[in-house]
C-alpha cells in the first residue's frame, strides 16, 4: 500500500536513530580514529596502518585469520554439517541425534571456553585426550594443546567446530529435505549408491544454500574472539585480528592503532559483504 | 539370513558411525556435569571418567563447589545480573525491529531498498569498530558501566539481524490478507498490531530466543561497557574473571561453567524448533 509521506519513516525512526549512533557513526569516527596517534591527539598519517600490517603480532593474527580459521575452520564446519545431515537424514532417532550436535549452540564460549580446559588439559590423570591417548599409545608423552604453538591454534579451530557444526547442520539439513523423494528414488533405480547420490544429486542440488552458509561461516571466522581471549588470550600463537584490536584498545590503550586493526578487519569482511547484497538483489527479483 | 537381519547388518556402519559421532559431541559436556558434582579434592586429582568406577559411591559426589561459586564467588548475583541486562536487551531491539521491519515489508516509499541494504551491510559490519567511539559517547553522557549503556548498545547492535529476520518473516505473510483489512478501513497501525505481530508471534520467539541466547552469553559488549565490578558484572564476564583468578581454587570452574548454561540450555532445548526456524529464514532463502 502507497504510505503518506513520511509515514514509513515514522515506522522506522526509533531503529533507524539508534543504528545511526551505535553502527553508522562510530564506523566512520572509527576510520577518522586510525589516521590518529593513541589518544587521537594528532594526526600520524597511515603510521597506524604500517603498524598493523607488519607487527610480528599481527602477522601471526593474518596468518591464523586467514589460513587457518579461514580454511581449516570454515571447511571443517561446512563439511560436517552436511555429511552429519546427510548421515541423520538416514536413521530414525534423528531429531535426537540433530539435537546433540545442535546442543552446542546454546553453550556461551566462556562455558565452551572451560568445558574445553578439562579436554585439553596436559596432565593425563584430568585431561580427556592425553588419558585417552595415554591409554592407548605406549610411551606416550602428553602434549600440552593449548601452549604448544603447533597444536594451540589446530585445538580452539576444534571447539569452534563442535560449537557451529549444529548450526550448518540444521541449515543444510532443511535444505536436503527440499530435494524431492523422486529424484533420489531415479538415481538409485538408475543404480547410484549412497556416494553417488550424496555427490552426484544431493551436493549439486544444495549448492546454493552451501554457499549461503560458507559465507556466514566465513564472517563469523575472521571476527572470531571470545573463544581465543578466553582459552589462551591470544599466547602461543594464537593471536587474532579481534583479540589484537582489544589487546590494543583496553590493554595498551592505543586508540589509533586499534582503530586501524579494526578498518583491517571490516575491510577483509567487505567481500562476504558484496556477496550477501548481490544475494539479496536475486531474492528481490523473485519476489 | 532373514531379510531382517540382513538389513540390520548392512545398517550396522551408518549406525556406529553416527553413535560415535553423538558421543563425541557429548562427551566434553557430560564431563564437565560430572566435573562439577565432585568432591574438590577428586577434582584435583582425577578425571571425571573415573566416577564410573563406583558410580553410586556417595564419597563420589558433593555439592559444595555450587554452595561456593554461588556464595563466596558472587555468581548468584551474577546470574541477577545477567537477568537484568537480558531481559531488557532481549525485548528493546524486538520492539523497535519489528515497527521498522513492518515499515520495510508492507509499505512502499522511495529509499526503501536503500535502507534495507544498509541494513544487510550492517549485519556483518564487526561490532569492534563501533568500540571506541561508542565508549566515548557513554563516558560523555555518564552512562559507562550503567545497566542502561547496555541495554541500549543490545538494542542497536541486535537491530539489523533483528529487522532482517522480521522482515523476511514479515514480508511472507500473504499480501491478500493485508489487502482485505484495508479494504475494511483499517489503518496501517492496525494492520501491523492486529494483523502482522499476532500472526508472527512464532518468528516473534524465533527472534527472542536468538537475540536471548546472543545476549546472555556475550561476553565482549558487557565486558567493554559494564566493566567487571561485581555489583553489575553478568555471568559471563564474572566467570571470564574466575578463570583469571582462581589458583588453586579451580576446582570451581565447572560448576560456575554449569551455572553459566543452565538457563540457555533450558530455553534452548525447550524452544529449540523456533530457533531452528529463525536460523532458516536468517540464512535459507532463495
Amino acid at each position: 500500500m502507497r504510505s503518506p509521506r513520511g509515514v514509513p519513516w515514522l515506522y522506522m525512526a526509533p531503529a533507524l536513530i539508534l543504528l545511526t549512533a551505535f553502527l553508522l557513526l562510530p564506523a566512520v569516527d572509527t576510520l577518522r580514529l586510525s589516521f590518529l596517534g593513541p589518544r587521537s591527539e594528532r594526526y600520524v598519517g597511515v603510521d597506524n596502518y604500517a603498524y598493523a600490517l607488519t607487527s610480528s603480532q599481527m602477522l601471526i593474527a593474518y596468518r591464523n585469520n586467514f589460513i587457518y580459521w579461514l580454511i581449516f575452520a570454515t571447511a571443517l564446519v561446512v563439511a560436517g554439517g552436511l555429511v552429519i545431515a546427510v548421515l541423520a537424514d538416514q536413521v530414525r532417532y534423528e531429531s535426537i541425534f540433530k539435537s546433540v550436535i545442535f546442543l552446542p549452540q546454546a553453550i556461551s564460549f566462556v562455558g565452551a571456553g572451560i568445558i574445553f580446559r578439562f579436554v585439553y588439559d596436559f596432565r593425563p590423570d584430568l585431561g580427556l585426550i592425553n588419558a585417552i591417548l595415554d591409554g592407548i599409545l605406549p610411551n606416550y608423552r602428553p602434549i600440552g594443546w593449548l601452549v604448544n604453538p603447533t597444536y594451540a591454534t589446530p585445538a580452539l579451530i576444534l571447539v569452534f567446530v563442535w560449537m557451529w557444526t549444529g548450526f550448518t547442520m540444521v541449515i543444510l539439513s532443511a535444505a536436503l529435505k527440499g530435494i524431492p523423494k523422486e529424484i533420489i528414488e531415479a538415481a538409485r533405480t538408475d543404480g547410484a549408491n549412497a556416494w553417488q547420490i550424496f555427490r552426484m544429486v544431493q551436493v549439486p542440488m544444495v549448492a546454493s544454500t552451501i554457499g549461503v552458509v560458507t559465507t556466514t561461516v566465513i564472517i563469523f571466522v575472521l571476527k572470531v574472539f571470545d573463544l581465543v581471549y578466553v582459552m589462551t588470550a591470544g599466547r602461543y600463537e594464537t593471536n587474532v585480528m579481534a583479540n589484537r584490536m582489544y589487546v590494543e584498545l583496553f590493554i595498551i590503550r592505543n586508540f589509533g592503532r586499534s582503530s586501524a586493526i579494526a578498518v583491517i578487519l571490516l575491510l577483509a569482511i567487505t567481500p562476504m559483504m558484496l556477496v550477501n547484497i548481490r544475494r539479496f538483489r536475486e531474492q528481490e527479483a523473485l519476489r | 539370513m532373514s531379510d531382517r537381519v540382513k538389513r540390520f547388518l548392512t545398517s550396522l556402519p551408518l549406525h556406529l558411525v553416527v553413535i560415535a559421532i553423538a558421543i563425541v559431541w557429548l562427551v566434553p559436556t557430560l564431563g564437565l556435569l560430572i566435573s562439577s558434582f565432585r568432591p574438590p579434592q577428586a577434582i584435583r586429582s582425577t578425571g571425571w571418567w573415573t566416577v564410573f568406577g563406583d558410580f553410586f559411591a556417595e564419597s563420589q559426589w558433593a555439592l559444595v563447589n555450587y554452595e561456593e561459586v554461588l556464595t563466596t564467588q558472587g555468581l548468584a548475583q551474577a546470574f541477577r545480573n545477567s537477568l537484568f541486562v537480558t531481559l531488557p536487551g532481549t525485548l528493546l531491539p524486538i520492539a523497535v525491529a519489528a515497527s521498522a521491519a513492518f515499515a520495510l515489508a508492507w509499505m512502499e516509499f522511495r529509499g526503501r531498498q536503500t535502507v534495507f541494504i544498509t541494513i544487510i551491510v550492517l549485519l556483518v559490519v564487526p561490532l569492534q569498530v563501533t568500540f571506541i567511539p561508542v565508549f566515548r559517547m557513554f563516558s560523555r553522557l555518564g552512562l559507562a558501566g550503567t545497566f542502561l549503556a547496555i541495554w541500549l548498545a543490545h538494542t542497536g547492535y541486535g537491530l539489523p539481524f533483528a529487522i532482517y529476520l522480521l522482515r523476511n518473516f514479515f514480508g511472507s505473510l500473504p499480501r491478500d490478507l493485508f489487502e482485505s483489512v484495508y479494504l475494511d478501513g483499517a489503518s496501517q497501525w492496525q494492520a501491523f498490531t492486529m494483523l502482522a505481530l499476532p500472526l508472527s508471534v512464532p518468528s516473534l520467539a524465533a527472534l527472542a530466543i536468538f537475540q536471548f541466547l546472543w545476549v546472555w552469553n556475550d561476553l565482549l559488549v558487557a565486558l567493554i561497557y559494564l566493566g567487571g565490578t561485581p555489583r553489575v558484572a553478568p555471568l559471563t564476564v564474572a566467570v571470564a574473571n574466575l578463570v583469571n583468578s582462581l589458583g588453586a581454587e579451580w576446582y570451581l570452574l565447572p560448576s560456575a561453567a554449569f551455572i553459566t548454561m543452565i538457563l540457555p540450555l533450558i530455553v534452548f532445548l525447550s524452544l529449540q524448533r523456533y530457533f531452528v526456524r529463525g536460523i532458516l529464514a536468517g540464512s535459507v532463502k532463495g
